[in-house]
């Protein structure tokens, strides 16, 4: 992808700034009606996520406590790589978003909530919620493209170290936590910039160790020794369920900002940038997965990642209950809503993964300069930035 | 979800086992896996199961709750804070127990009317069902009997304030007390625990005088000078409508017994939605006026408070703060939160102002 704002054909140069606006307010009414009517059965939602979660956590360590006997191993690792999955993605993730905040229920709310992670939650919810979600897709601002290690914008300039960028996605694929834990720190900008010595990164850097610390010793000592002979077993089992939903949950998230179709933005094209021009910058820098109920639970609803970006704050389980308002709203203003299937995206993102690792083919076409946009569409001030 | 309760026992055995418990549930608590069973242990949270709930009168009704293990009693007069779920969001409201103090494991009950438009009692008097688990604080409250029982006593009580008398007159503790009782209510239909109290009244047990306001118009404290000559002996306890209770104070304070009044306000503070208002930041002891249309955010920056901040759009809720009171409007939408103390309200400043005063916790 390129920025759209050097893009040939500019897929919103047909939006005229009242459009946007319009658009803006079509969207304001959506996450209205979703706030006046949460109640009592999202509430049931999420806490029935959280009690089957800890159940299954539960019912699963206790069975890896037998990890020995192979058909163990294998229910246990399984039933565990799931509960990991459910705490990220359909709770963690969410919860510390603020979507559950209006129960006003003070365990389970995003200034209380940590999770299965190494990641402190307060670090992530900053760089995650605070600049991810704010600046999503402005190349320079949104970390989230290629987390800093991989170029994944025609726009992000190449270097030689990017030809390993395959092997670090992999890499980060299966040590994801640890990836987003250094995200979180910006550790490779400060290590860079000697910023490493200022206390607050200190301090920081500290946070994430004790929460490494707790996080080992839960699954790679004490379960391990709980589960007397099968120690090794459990050991390999917990390290499994892990890698499963590193796996997973990396997988899910690429195909939230990197598979083709999805745009990005010019630094320059977020000043002033209005709440309409806000929403069209989520619209069209998030992809969608689509799936079974079961999936999409799976996947945290982000799954409805169009959804989600548009609005951060609504509970999950309504992404889905909203989306096809959302997609209709596309339609009318004629702009693209991407979607595909899991192994379709998680294809399309790494195919990008590989191509970018080397230097860009052709030169990207020149910028669409307000001139050319015809006489009846007054240029959006998103374009015109 | 972290840290932050305290180990059920101090003992350091029980401590060590704590912590190691809490070492295998990171990064949640061992009673957050313990809540899912057993909710009502000792050492959890305080919580109540609603046993049952007895219609009182067409809109009061009794709820009989089995406090968890926590409880640690009542003194008859004294409130319990309840905390339930209404349409999903945990509202918090302060009722008197009625039931007379018994062993701590005996069930409790709270008499509650729905009031116009309340949404908490409505909740609890008409869609309550049995099982509910709610969130409950220990009793509190210094609107209590003495521990001699006074030999002359009067209570002067209109609609719900009935209900911490009711408590103190089943506690026995009056029985051999001279009482009076004077409680306002619009017909006799509406008198909560209508029957019970006759019934004493028949028995001899206290005096009872009825005023029924719908025909009989509300009550003038001047009135007591008939209704019961010596009312200014009697140790008294009025509990009622903030008329009434002022009304009381002034009557008393001019005859100079005020010393013999005791009064329970159940509102305490009325918070009335403005626009704009003072806000006070109570840890960094500062307080300013702020616009109606100034984020609470911006007017703490403005006046040296450090807050948390974050996207400053309402997306991120790397600002939120807990409103110890108040209310507040959501700038977006313009809808109002208003919070009590105790009431766990906390707000996105960044997309808050003050909608009258306001104290936020920083």
């Amino acid at each position: 992808m390129t920025v759209i704002q050097k893009k040939a054909v500019n897929p919103i140069a047909h939006l005229t700034a009242e459009d946007i606006e319009t658009l803006g307010k079509e969207l304001d009414a959506i996450r209205e009606r979703v706030i006046a009517s949460r109640g009592e059965r999202d509430a049931a939602y999420i806490r029935k996520v959280i009690s089957t979660q800890r159940k299954l956590e539960i019912g699963s360590r206790v069975v890896l406590l037998f990890s020995l006997f192979p058909p163990a191993w294998i229910v246990g690792t399984a039933g565990l790589s799931v509960a990991k999955i459910l705490e990220n993605m359909e709770i963690g993730h969410n919860v510390l978003h603020g979507q559950w905040d209006w129960m006003r229920d003070p365990k389970i709310h995003s200034t209380s909530w940590e999770w299965d992670h190494v990641a402190p939650a307060d670090q992530w919810k900053q760089s995650h919620n605070e600049l991810h979600h704010r600046f999503t897709n402005v190349v320079g601002k949104d970390n989230d493209l290629g987390y800093g290690i991989m170029r994944v914008d025609e726009d992000q300039p190449w270097h030689p170290a990017h030809l390993g960028q395959p092997l670090y996605n992999f890499l980060n694929a299966c040590f994801f936590e640890y990836g987003i834990a250094a995200y979180d720190l910006d550790l490779g900008n400060k290590l860079k910039n000697g910023g490493h010595k200022d206390p607050e990164f200190r301090r920081r850097v500290r946070a994430v160790g004790r929460k490494i610390r707790r996080q080992f010793l839960k699954d790679y000592l004490l379960f391990p020794v709980l589960s007397g002979p099968s120690v090794l077993h459990t050991l390999a089992a917990n390290f499994t369920a892990n890698l499963v939903r590193n796996l997973w949950s990396h997988s899910v998230i690429m195909c939230g900002h990197f598979p083709e179709g999805v745009e990005t933005f010019e630094k320059t094209s977020i000043e002033g940038e209005t709440r309409g021009e806000w929403y069209v910058r989520q619209m069209l820098g998030s992809a969608n997965i689509s799936g079974s109920r079961l999936m999409h639970i799976m996947t945290g609803n982000l799954s409805f990642q169009i959804e989600h970006h548009l609005f951060p704050d609504l509970p999950s389980n309504r992404y889905q209950e909203i989306a096809p308002e959302v997609r209709a709203l596309f339609d009318r203003y004629g702009l693209k809503y991407t979607t595909g299937s899991l192994p379709r995206q998680v294809f399309s993102a790494w195919r990008k993964v590989f191509r970018l690792a080397l230097p860009n083919r052709r030169q990207p076409a020149p910028p669409v300069t307000p001139l050319d946009d015809s006489a009846d569409h007054p240029t959006p001030a998103l374009v015109a930035a | 979800m972290t840290a932050t309760v305290p180990p059920p026992d101090t003992r350091s055995f029980r401590r060590r086992l704590w912590r190691l418990a809490e070492t295998v549930t990171t990064p949640v608590l061992p009673s957050d896996y313990l809540d899912l069973v057993a909710p009502l242990r000792a050492g959890a949270e305080l919580r109540g199961r609603i046993v049952a709930v007895h219609p009182e009168t067409p809109d009061a009704a009794t709820l009989v709750i089995q406090p968890g293990r926590s409880w640690r009693g009542h003194v008859p007069g004294q409130y319990v804070r309840l905390g339930v779920d209404v349409d999903g969001v945990r509202q918090w409201r302060a009722y008197s127990v009625t039931s007379a103090p018994g062993r701590r494991t005996d069930p409790i009950s709270v008499t509650v009317k729905a009031i116009p438009d309340g949404v908490v009692s409505n909740h609890l008097v008409r869609r309550l069902r049995p099982g509910t688990i709610v969130q409950l604080d220990q009793a509190r409250g210094d609107f209590v009997l003495p521990e001699r029982a006074p030999s002359r006593v009067l209570f002067l009580t209109a609609g719900s304030g009935i209900t911490p008398v009711a408590g103190m007159l089943r506690s026995g503790a009056l029985a051999g007390s001279d009482v009076v009782l004077v409680h306002s209510a619009p017909t006799a239909a509406d008198v909560v625990f209508g029957a019970e109290l006759r019934g004493l009244a028949e028995r001899g047990a206290i005096r009872l005088v009825e005023r029924h306001t719908e025909v009989e118009g509300l009550l003038n404290v001047a009135e007591l000078d008939t209704l019961v000559p010596d009312h200014l002996e009697r140790q008294t306890w009025a509990c009622g409508p903030l008329g009434l209770l002022d009304a009381a104070e002034e009557h008393w304070s001019a005859r100079g017994h005020a010393a013999r009044l005791h009064t329970e306000r159940f509102r305490p503070t009325v918070i009335t939605a403005g626009d704009g208002g003072t806000v006070t930041f109570t840890r960094s002891s500062v307080t300013v006026e702020a616009a109606g249309a100034t984020p609470l955010l911006d007017a703490g920056e403005n006046a040296g408070v450090l807050m948390p901040s974050g996207c400053r759009m309402g997306i991120c809720f790397g600002c939120v703060l807990p409103l110890r009171q108040g209310a507040v409007r959501d700038l977006r939408n313009g809808q109002l939160t208003t919070a009590l103390p105790g009431d766990g309200v906390r707000v996105q400043t960044c997309v808050s102002a003050a909608a009258g005063p306001c104290e936020l916790e920083i």
